[in-house]
């Protein structure tokens, strides 16, 4: 190749690297489809202990994972929902698993302590994770909380049935139409396939690490 | 009749004395007024988008619980005096708690001096209705809807907008007119 040439090609690369580069820093818009295989994770939980998937006691026939946090109304909205759904399901081998992803120098109320506190107040009976580097959420493609992921234990691995809202209705739980989480994990247990695997559901966009100050 | 003079003139001191604090009075009892946030369903959203006039409309789905929704709701109304004597209509859909109609949106409403036209959207089943807005949108906001059918045009994007990129998304909907 000419001098000239390899020049350009070397000049003409460095913004469209810059590009992509600048555009890669946003939040995921791949991550988990129902049939997927779901990494596992090895995260700190509120009473200092460590949490991953495949050690988590209760969790016999699978997980009903959770991305949440403290601060979003939605999320607040749902606590007593989440609560009432681990009632439900940790006995029958489906236990909740909360992460929270949220940067906490943009959400100071999504800290670490702050988390303690809040499953204190409300008495949370399942494991609430700290998601610190944002990785888990990134690579599950988890979007805004409440974000559920409801995953079935197959051997050693855990596979996707189902992603979205946790029911139809955020303000009025005893409004709620169809309660999405319920039927699937219940279609799983009858040994069903998941009727809606995937449904589309409002909350506050999780707070992504910015890579460099803007 | 008005003229300068002395004999018993309409515009004495005291005539506009008395107009003037009539005229302040209406100005200030319309600025604390502002407007009504109306309740709808997504019929009505789903009426906007279905509209068939040289108008164009933006809608934007918000919330007061959504930080970036209200750091860029400000643009809208920027946008609006941008293009003003423009065929443009802004609506600021909120998807707000119902229950917090008046606590909290029309409060925000009225202490932000928002102009563009806000609706409280009750319609619970997001489910139902974020793909009838696009079918890309998985359902975060802020989100954006530019839509002008006898234009054949529309553009979606589900992102904070700055006032420059909401300004390129609006102008070449504007410009065709």
């Amino acid at each position: 190749m000419e001098n000239k040439t390899k020049k350009f090609i070397a000049l003409a690369a460095f913004p469209v690297l810059a590009l992509l580069i600048m555009t890669s820093a946003k939040a995921p818009s791949t991550g988990y489809k129902a049939g997927d295989k779901a990494r596992d994770f090895n995260l700190k939980n509120i009473d200092g202990s460590m949490v991953s998937m495949s050690s988590y006691a209760p969790a016999t026939k699978g997980v009903i994972l959770i991305f949440t946090c403290n601060h979003c109304p939605v999320a607040k909205a749902y606590q007593d929902r989440i609560i009432a759904l681990n009632n439900k399901y940790q006995p029958l081998g489906y236990p909740v698993v909360a992460i929270n992803s949220n940067d906490v120098s943009a959400v100071p109320d999504d800290s670490y302590e702050n988390m303690q506190k809040r499953a204190k107040e409300k008495g949370f009976n399942f494991p609430y994770l700290y998601d610190e580097s944002q990785v888990i959420a990134k690579t599950y493609g988890a979007m805004k909380t409440p974000h559920v992921y409801v995953l079935q234990k197959d051997g050693n691995a855990f596979t996707v049935k189902y992603i979205g809202a946790i029911d139809d209705n955020m303000e009025d739980a005893s409004a709620a139409k169809h309660k999405y989480v319920e039927t699937a994990v219940n279609e799983l247990l009858a040994g069903k396939t998941v009727s809606q695997n995937y449904t589309k559901a409002i909350g506050c966009g999780i707070k992504w690490k910015t890579a460099s100050a803007n | 009749m008005p003229g300068s003079g002395n004999n018993g003139t309409t515009f004495d001191n005291e005539y506009m004395l008395k107009h003037f604090i009539l005229i302040l009075g209406i100005s200030l009892a319309a600025k604390a007024y502002g407007q009504d946030v109306k309740m709808v369903n997504f019929d009505a959203v789903q009426k906007l988008m279905e509209r068939n006039t040289d108008t164009t409309y933006v809608i934007n789905f918000w919330a007061t619980w959504c930080n970036p929704c209200v750091h860029e709701l400000p643009n809208f109304d920027r946008i609006d005096s941008i293009y003003k004597g423009k065929e443009i209509k802004i609506y600021l859909i909120s998807i707000d708690f119902p229950k917090e109609m008046n606590s909290k949106l029309a409060p925000f409403v009225k202490k932000n001096h928002v102009k563009s036209t806000v609706w409280l959207l009750n319609d619970p089943d997001y489910n139902s209705w974020i793909d009838k807005v696009d079918t890309s949108w998985d359902g975060s906001i802020p989100a954006t809807l530019i839509i002008n059918n006898k234009l054949k045009m529309r553009k979606f994007n589900a992102k904070e907008l700055g006032l420059d990129e909401l300004n390129n998304m609006v102008s070449p909907f504007v410009t065709k007119n």
